[in-house]
């Protein structure tokens, strides 16, 4: 019988067919799929810190407008994703505990510090870049709800894109101060960028299971390769230059060759050593505290509710 | 779009959308923007900045619960409110710019502390700085909402079309934006114990800074048929702040009023002394390059 149900599931997959939350799927599918999602949607959310911390000095209006647009969207990406992860059997306060305890990762990039306003362009450009090139493939991932997801968080991803090569592309038209402003930028988030796409496949521990559950589709190195073909001429385009002396192009492969992460630093951020980790768990840690007595608020009230209409 | 490309958008020609929108739009775009045969072009310009820097600093305070709500959706729902103000405060500081000869975002970044003509309430810390809480911040927006829905659904026929026209946007919203906060309040009113003291705590917060709404200015007293009394919202926004508060077993506090200072307040550019701050912050970066385009 479960060998019945395995057959089922692992012809599902071969064939490009979506699992439903109803299918019968493996114990390790199933924990993988969340361990993902949830960190993806932790994400999201711990996203919102870094690029909120210039909300309130936008430079005008229309670009503070946009940032917070931008900032709820990720608050509302980090929803659908919860939510995926209840499909599963997940429960979000269990996942947020385990987010704030440090039991559950986020993507790295966003221990880093936000510096300037030209970083909130160079975040749009380069990080949701890299995010947009990471999860494009998701779209087409075996997992029907996370897919389908994906699909709506990929479009909405690719206008914050748009939107922070604007805003560079008008810096870059503004004054020497502007400019050089957005050149710092773009130097101390291009590695981090480069992270973003996990270690190299030769250290990679969760590729190869992940690839034959259909749950990731291209591996580390296929994925890194593909942004710095795809960033170099919009850097040209712009005006600015990555600060890496082995990146050129090569005529042979038809791509981009280019230097490595600092590999090292990237292993030290993971552990909790980056400039922001603390910071950003214990924004997200109080934010939650502080809100207890507001959610334990609307349960009481909801219970009271409910019981007044069963009386009725 | 096609998900081979991550870039493709950049160059233009696709047309992708936010979930959620920013929430100005080119709304006003077939507007006859001519100002009325003898309305006190002054007078219009200074009411303009009263209505747009409500909404702007207000959008400002509101914006600081960003990534810091109880609970995602909250936090979807305070930027979504944040963000029609910012809309209504650039709509409101255009029209004003059109007499003044100023950009909104002149308006907005060089401006000083003592040429903002916003009422207290909406500059105050409700939380989450020390100010306040999450319930002061409930508290204020039932307040603001209430009062500046009551002054949009009037506002609607003003002699002035521009002011119309952002009234009949309005509206929608700021209804909104006072059910958000009208089921707040009965939410934590009955909800518990704790929820019960910090809304009754959050009322007493914000209670002081209500007369200022209702204070006639002499602004408004110059602009007959285009602005609206706020003394005459008295009575309407009495009645609602009497049945969300009756609803959610809470007391209406007692009327004090917040002392001025030789009779001025926010309307005559007399803030509070966290709106210096409040400011600082906001202008810092915009005033930091002059020249510079965004």
């Amino acid at each position: 019988m479960a060998d019945d149900l395995e057959l089922r599931f692992e012809r599902t997959v071969q064939s490009e067919s979506r699992i439903e939350p109803r299918d019968w799927m493996p114990d390790g599918y199933r924990k993988t799929l969340i361990r993902q999602i949830a960190q993806h949607a932790h994400s999201e959310i711990i996203g919102m810190q870094p690029e909120g911390n210039w909300i309130s000095r936008a430079p005008s209006l229309r670009r503070k407008a946009i940032l917070l647009a931008k900032v709820q969207d990720e608050a509302g990406h980090g929803l659908y994703l919860y939510s995926a992860t209840e499909t599963l059997g997940a429960d979000r306060e269990d996942l947020t505990t385990k987010l704030i305890e440090g039991r559950q990762k986020y993507s790295s990039i966003f221990n880093y510090p936000t510096l300037t306003f030209a970083d909130v362009g160079v975040i749009g450009w380069l990080v949701d870049g890299a995010a947009i090139c990471n999860q494009v493939p998701l779209c087409r991932t075996s997992y029907g709800p996370y897919a389908r997801a994906m699909i709506r968080i990929c479009k909405e991803e690719s206008f914050h894109q748009r939107q922070g090569y604007e805003l560079l592309m008008t810096m870059m038209r503004g004054t020497q101060q502007q400019k050089d402003m957005v050149q710092d930028s773009v130097n101390r988030w291009w590695w981090p960028a480069l992270m973003m796409f996990g270690p190299p496949d030769a250290e990679s521990t969760n590729t190869e299971q992940s690839m034959a559950w259909r749950i990731k589709r291209d591996t580390n190195d296929e994925l890194r390769q593909k942004f710095v073909n795809m960033s170099m001429p919009q850097a040209e385009a712009l005006g600015v230059t990555f600060p890496d002396p082995d990146i050129k192009w090569n005529e042979e492969c038809g791509e981009y060759d280019f230097g490595q992460p600092d590999w090292d630093e990237f292993w030290q951020v993971v552990k909790g050593g980056g400039v922001c980790n603390e910071q950003r768990i214990a924004h997200r840690r109080k934010a939650h505290e502080d809100g207890a007595w507001v959610r334990e608020a609307a349960a009481a009230h909801a219970a009271k509710h409910e019981r007044k209409e069963g009386a009725a | 779009m096609s998900f081979d490309n991550a870039y493709e958008s950049l160059l233009g020609g696709e047309d992708a959308h936010w979930a959620f929108g920013t929430g100005f739009s080119e709304a006003l775009s077939g507007v006859n923007r001519e100002f009325p045969a003898g309305v006190d072009k002054d007078a219009l310009a200074a009411y303009c900045l009263m209505l747009g820097d409500d909404a702007l600093i207000y959008s400002q305070r509101l914006s600081e619960w960003c990534s810091r709500a109880p609970e995602l959706e909250e936090d979807i729902a305070l930027a979504n409110i944040a963000l029609d103000l910012l809309g209504q405060a650039r709509m409101l500081l255009t029209r004003a710019g059109e007499v003044l000869g100023r950009t909104e975002d002149e308006l907005a970044y060089l401006r000083d502390e003592r040429e903002f003509r916003n009422v207290h309430l909406a500059e105050i810390d409700c939380g989450p700085g020390p100010g306040g809480d999450f319930a002061a911040t409930i508290a204020r927006l039932l307040v603001f909402s209430s009062w500046r829905l009551a002054l949009f659904s009037r506002l609607r026929g003003s002699a002035d079309p521009v002011l119309k026209a952002i009234a009949e946007k309005g509206l929608k919203e700021l209804a909104y934006h006072r059910d958000h906060a009208a089921q707040w309040t009965v939410r934590l009113g009955d909800g518990t114990d704790e929820s019960h003291r910090r809304m009754q705590a959050g009322l007493e917060r914000v209670w002081p800074f209500l007369d200022e709404l209702f204070a006639t200015h002499q602004v408004e007293a110059a602009l007959q048929g285009v602005a609206v009394d706020p003394a005459s919202l008295r009575s309407e926004v009495d009645g609602v702040l009497e049945a969300v508060l009756s609803a959610a077993g809470l007391t209406r506090p007692r009327d004090t009023k917040a002392a001025r200072v030789a009779g001025r307040a926010g309307r005559d550019g007399v803030h509070t002394e966290t709106m210096g701050y409040l400011l600082a912050e906001m202008q810092h970066l915009h005033r930091s390059l002059p020249g510079a385009v965004w």
